[in-house]
């Protein structure tokens, strides 16, 4: 499979499931040619609602066509849909709402357009609510599983995506299920646990690692919430050094989840990545190695955090 | 007002936004050329700023709220002497001043961060009444987006504007500007969620409403006058502009919303906005050396 971008991989899934159910309805909000919900608006105009750029009453919309029995994804920019943090909170958890959130163009990664377009606190303002899991696919393959199980699950449900193209990294026979955690690369020494952007680069990285005789277990996090308390213990148990990395603000994300479950289970050593400050216009590149996210940056961080 | 240095001012920036939108290889074309004849009357025919003192207290300020058109901003700040124009070509670039979307803290005289549409309104309505408070002579100009205007937000601040601060205190010092130019980012506003009657909207809301031609100088002067005369409260200019203005094949065209030329289709694109025919295009380079440099940095861009 050649790299493909989350939100596009999203797109294909949600033409074809689309044709299957007829409960699931799109809305969005201007961003519809982005957030790749376009095809599916023109195969099914009547089941496709572009409100305009109101994102609050898309959510709100969203959560009434739940109510009523369908299924709706409400799309956009993730920034701009954890931006209604508080109609998210009351119209779509507290109501819960089946509701599939479903913001794109998460993270530093999108480059140019700057810090006012990057989903860099989504994760940390929706895992605070107590109904919501969220879930960020590495690749193609595993977006579409992520989607199809967003139609299964009963309830609300935040799937993150990309704008880049993300190389596939999970085996074409894997699958998608919600707080279970795919092992990529197996390891001893340290354990990268990666999610969404930079799953790549932890893949890359522990290459890195491995010809200077350090051994890293890379592990892809796609269900932040709820985390994969299982394989996360385990691992951690077995290598005793633990490194989050994820295209997200360092507070509260993958990051926070992970340290504050580990802290009551089996507290060890823990390095965080992820973006540190506001995000900025630049390459997604140069982005990726200012915040050390891409595989070298991994790879000085772990040799850094292990002393080697 | 002199309209000749306007519309050759307008028509200079016109052509830096093509060029530092190519260079960056990303950002939005469309809203930049229709709003740029409102940024640039505003900034040098109205507002009382000093470029070299940018952050001098008795400076009106300009809040674009819908900031995804701050290329039309930087270009009517390089020729106002903000900074030079070689900066222009950082657009984008990790490290400029030059954000994707307006940064109030990475450049002085950017006076909020916008480009989450629908925030800006609210903003130039605190900063007026803010001035409004101290007795002081600041003016606040605000500029929205047709599409933006979807956003409740603006909707809140429509309530509020005309009320706010009444009876001592009302926001007369704040000019609000529609750039209504019937295209947002999926499509034509009109397909996308219909925002007509728009002048009665916001006339039902309280607010005193001129309509123009944002295109045309003379009518752009004598709104933003009448807006100034009118003391009492804020004033709403719906201008009627062109998406991708001066540009043949990106006027009223949603594919150039967002997104950047290719360094061929710029160069067109700067024949175009300087009025000069394909033939008689090299006999003009030979002339204008200015221009001729642009074209050949462009044409480097297509040989990396
Ligand atoms: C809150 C928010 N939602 C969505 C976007 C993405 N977006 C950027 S520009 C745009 C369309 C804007 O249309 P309009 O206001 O008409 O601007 P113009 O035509 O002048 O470019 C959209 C939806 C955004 N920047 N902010
Ligand atoms: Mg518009």
């Amino acid at each position: 499979m050649p790299a493909k971008a989350t939100r596009a991989a999203f797109g294909e899934a949600l033409l074809e499931l689309g044709a299957r159910d007829d409960r699931i309805v799109s809305v969005d909000a201007d961003l519809s040619k982005s957030t790749m919900t376009v095809s599916f608006a023109k195969k099914y105009p009547e089941r496709a609602f572009n409100v305009g750029i109101a994102e609050q009453n898309a959510i709100g919309i969203a959560a009434g066509l739940a109510l009523a029995g369908k299924v709706p994804f409400v799309c956009s920019f993730a920034c701009f849909l954890a931006g209604r943090f508080e109609t998210i909170r009351i119209s779509v958890a507290y109501t819960n709402a089946n509701v599939k959130l479903v913001g794109t163009h998460a993270g530093i990664a999108i480059g140019e357009d700057g810090y006012s377009q990057m989903g860099l606190e989504d994760i940390a303002c929706l895992r605070a609510l107590p109904n919501i899991p969220i879930v960020q696919p590495a690749d193609e393959h595993e977006t579409k599983q992520a989607v199809a199980y967003a139609i299964e699950h009963d309830g609300p449900l935040y799937l993150r995506l990309t704008r880049q193209n993300m190389e596939p990294v999970c085996p074409p026979d894997s699958r998608f299920r919600l707080g279970r955690w795919l092992t990529l690369n197996a390891g001893v020494d340290v354990t990268l646990v990666g999610s969404g952007g930079p799953i790549a680069n932890c893949v890359a990285a522990a290459k890195m690692l491995a010809a200077d005789g350090i051994s890293a277990e890379v592990v892809n996090a796609s269900s932040i919430k709820p985390l994969d308390e299982e394989t996360l213990v385990a691992s951690a148990g077995r290598t005793g050094h633990i490194v989050t990395v994820e295209d997200h603000s360092i507070a509260g994300g993958l990051g926070g989840a992970v340290a504050e479950l580990l802290s009551e289970v089996l507290p060890t050593p823990h390095k965080r990545l992820g973006v540190q400050g506001f995000g900025e216009s630049g390459d997604p590149k140069s982005l990726y190695a200012k915040h050390g996210l891409d595989p070298a940056g991994i790879a000085s961080s772990v040799r850094k955090f292990l002393n080697r | 007002m002199p309209d000749a240095r306007l519309s050759s001012i307008a028509r200079e920036c016109r052509v830096q936004i093509i060029r530092m939108l190519t260079h960056a290889g990303s950002g939005h074309p469309g809203g930049s050329l229709s709003v740029i004849d409102l940024v640039v009357s505003i900034m040098f025919g109205r507002i009382r700023h000093d470029p070299a003192r940018p952050n001098w207290p008795e400076r009106d300020r300009l809040i674009l709220s819908k900031g995804h058109a701050v290329p039309a901003m930087y270009a009517a700040m390089a020729r106002a002497g903000y900074f030079p124009d070689e900066r222009l070509l950082t657009l984008r670039k990790l490290g400029s001043s030059l954000q994707g979307h307006p940064d109030r803290t990475a450049l002085p005289g950017i006076e909020a961060a916008t480009g989450s549409l629908g925030q800006g309104l609210s903003i130039s309505l605190g900063l007026a009444l803010g001035f409004r408070l101290g007795d002081k002579p600041n003016r606040v100009y605000c500029i929205l987006g047709d599409g933006e205007i979807q956003e409740g937000q603006v909707w809140e601040a429509a309530m509020a504007g005309p009320k706010l601060g009444q009876p001592a205190h009302g926001v007369g010092n704040l000019t609000v500007i529609l750039d209504k130019n019937r295209v947002q980012l999926d499509d034509f506003v009109t397909k996308i969620l219909d925002l007509e009657p728009v002048v009665q909207k916001w006339q039902a809301f309280g607010w005193p409403v001129i309509e123009i031609d944002g295109h045309d100088f003379d009518q752009i002067g004598k709104a933003l006058d009448q807006a100034q005369a009118h003391t009492g409260g804020p004033t709403f200019i719906v201008a009627h502009t062109v998406k991708g203005k001066g540009v043949s094949f990106m006027e009223n065209n949603p594919e150039w919303h967002g997104k950047a030329p290719k360094p061929a289709e710029a160069i067109t694109a700067i024949r175009e906005l300087l009025g000069v025919s394909t033939p008689a295009w090299d006999d003009y380079l030979a002339k204008d050396r200015a221009t001729a440099a642009i074209v050949a940095e462009l044409s480097a861009l297509d040989k990396k």
